[in-house]
């Protein structure tokens, strides 16, 4: 199981790396060749979303909405009704702040089966800036009753949730990105909604991380590692619906955890963790999340460097929760 | 009932049902309500192909309306129980705890004959774009229509809908506007002045057509062309010129009764100047 802990360096720089938007791309692709129902939609980012191998495959299923969010999310709704599946590519901050009225009512009040496929998002969108790198986007998206919200770790992963997602019955919203990361995931590994990746067993502290702070989760456990502090390491890439008893099974060996996500503290993972100890094991807790800020241009590296979304950020949190823990106890 | 009363006499028994649901709740939109009443009785009494007594969600084989000034619910909840979609006793639970016809029109309790939410303005001519597409990938050649406020047409979405109906030549789609020259603050022409209505829907490339919205045999004439000019590349937008509140003097042709409910006194008053020929719920 701890592969990616005792893999050596060399092997862990020789992993391939593409972004999560073409496993995205890619799983469009395969899911059009497979499912007829399903047709696509794209407001003038489709090399962006790399949604272009669907729409070259498919063009009768691929619609080009235009620089018109808005119109975008309501017609995916419209075409549900006639029993399609849609799937809505845009940047993350044009797929929910600038639509969200459109989502809450005619997608998820209607209980329409809409898949909200989002990149470009967080701080590793890098030079772009602020007015891209939407932060807030888990947190609306988790508050709409009966949207599951899902946040994917590396390209595979992506690819198979993509996939996955078109067999929910159900508004989806889809997270991933646009740097290359390294793909670590097994090939073909079943992708099941709401059903957390136990990455990396250890006993000392839980790591409850989603999307790409998942592989900076990864080297922040191979360097505690070398301290001699084991790491627990899950990948929630379901943030709605939580998978619950895994985290509970982790923090009842581990007593302490960190949560990290590419997110603000305010409405994303580390709070829907936080909000199930507090209910059922209360449990000392730090966050690696953005702390009530925008963010800015930079390079991805830098930026989460500077935000403290890295894996040296996670190890700081990491020792610190083990340090308020020995007080706590 | 369609085989037995004709469409004036079902559009009085409507517009007291509109009363008295509104009357019931102590709240609603009598206004819009009563002003679409002729429309709404001729399009599904007379145009639209239905099946209420089997409603399903994706209304294969049949027409699809889509009401996107969901405020005017009583006026459509009144007619789809009236054409038979549910019991015409429910019109009672209108606005009230654990009824089916919420305020504004949701498909989460299940009502039959609506098939998206609408009440936040502006976003169902894009929903009757998809459902429009989805026809015809399904090659359903029924037709799909919609209604909207003209104050409605001051959100920007309405205008995203309509340049994408004309790029995607959307022309299974007929689009209607209650073109009524009011909204909530007053007229439109001091809340926000619409302008020359058929030559903006003309330059996003739609056919435009206009009809008196209550003279029955003008809305007959113009449904009827609409139809016709259907499957030519083109989407088409009717623009009914109507008044607020017809029907019941004191109430017609002022932005005052667009969303108030009438007081026992206004109650009689307004269902005296309307015969119930097919019978009150």
């Amino acid at each position: 199981m701890n592969e990616l802990l005792h893999m050596s360096e060399e092997d862990l720089a020789a992993l391939p790396q593409k972004d999560t938007r073409s496993g995205f791309g890619q799983g469009l692709l395969e899911l059009g060749n497979s499912n007829p129902n399903v047709v696509a939609l794209c407001a003038d980012l489709t090399g962006s979303l790399k949604m272009n191998a669907f729409e070259n495959a498919h063009p009768d299923r691929f619609y080009q909405a235009g620089i018109a969010e808005a119109n975008m999310m309501s017609v995916a709704a419209g075409l549900t009704i006639g029993g399609k599946i849609p799937f809505t590519g845009t940047f993350a901050n044009f797929s929910t702040g600038r639509v969200y009225d459109q989502i809450r009512q005619s997608i998820c009040y209607s209980d329409k089966n809409v898949k909200v496929c989002a990149s470009h998002c967080g701080v590793t969108l890098g030079e772009d800036g602020a007015t891209h790198q939407i932060l807030e986007d888990l947190g609306m998206m988790k508050m709409l009753p009966g949207m599951t919200v899902i946040h994917t770790c590396d390209y595979e992963q992506t690819r198979q949730a993509t996939k996955a997602i078109a067999d929910h019955q159900g508004p989806v919203y889809l997270r991933f990105g646009r740097p290359k990361m390294p793909i670590f995931t097994p090939e073909n590994a079943e992708f099941v909604i709401g059903k957390a990746d136990h990455l990396i067993e250890g006993n000392h502290v839980t790591v409850v991380a989603t999307g790409h702070l998942v592989w900076e989760a990864v080297l922040a456990a191979r360097a505690l590692h070398a301290e001699g502090v084991s790491v627990d390491l899950l990948n929630i890439h379901t943030i709605k619906p939580l998978d619950v008893q895994a985290i509970l099974n982790s923090v009842h060996k581990t007593g302490a955890v960190v949560t990290a996500e590419e997110h603000q503290r305010a409405g994303g993972l580390g709070e829907s963790v936080a909000q199930v100890l507090s209910e059922h094991c209360p449990t000392p807790m730090r966050m690696v999340a953005v702390d009530d800020s925008f963010g800015e241009s930079g390079t991805p590296a830098q930026l989460l460097a500077k935000y403290n979304l890295d894996a040296a950020a996670i190890v700081r949190q990491c020792k610190a929760v083990l340090e308020a823990s020995k007080t706590c106890a | 009932m369609s085989n037995t009363h004709t469409v004036p006499e079902i559009c009085s028994q409507v517009r007291r049902d509109i009363v008295r649901m509104v009357h019931g709740a102590s709240s609603g939109h009598p206004g819009g309500s009563l002003g679409c009443t002729d429309f709404l009785v001729k399009l599904y009494f007379d145009v639209l192909e239905l099946d209420p007594a089997n409603f399903s969600m994706d209304g294969s084989g049949e027409d699809l309306f889509f009401l996107s000034n969901g405020h005017i619910s009583p006026v459509w909840y009144s007619v789809l129980s009236r054409r038979g979609y549910f019991p015409v006793e429910e019109l009672g639970t209108f606005r009230m705890l654990g009824t089916r016809l919420q305020g504004h029109p949701a498909t989460k309790e299940g009502l039959p004959g609506i098939r998206v939410a609408s009440g936040s303005l502006g976003q169902g001519l894009s929903v009757a774009c998809g459902a429009a597409q989805a026809k015809k990938l399904n090659g359903d050649d029924r037709l799909v229509y919609t209604l909207h406020g003209d104050g409605e047409l001051q959100e920007g979405q309405i205008w995203e809908a309509a340049l994408y109906a004309t790029q995607h030549k959307i022309d299974n789609l007929i689009a209607t506007v209650d073109w009524n020259g009011q909204q909530i603050d007053g007229p439109c022409d001091d809340v926000m002045g619409l302008g020359d209505l058929p030559a903006k829907w003309a330059a996003f490339g739609w056919a435009v057509l206009t009809v008196d919205g209550h003279d029955l045999e003008d809305l007959d004439r113009v449904l009827k062309e609409a139809r016709t000019m259907t499957g030519k590349g083109q989407p088409i937008v009717i623009l009914m010129r109507t008044a607020m509140g017809r029907g019941i003097d004191f109430m017609e042709g002022t932005h005052k009764w667009h969303g108030i409910a009438p007081n026992d006194e206004q109650l009689a008053d307004a269902l005296s100047q309307l015969p119930s020929p097919v019978g009150d719920y």
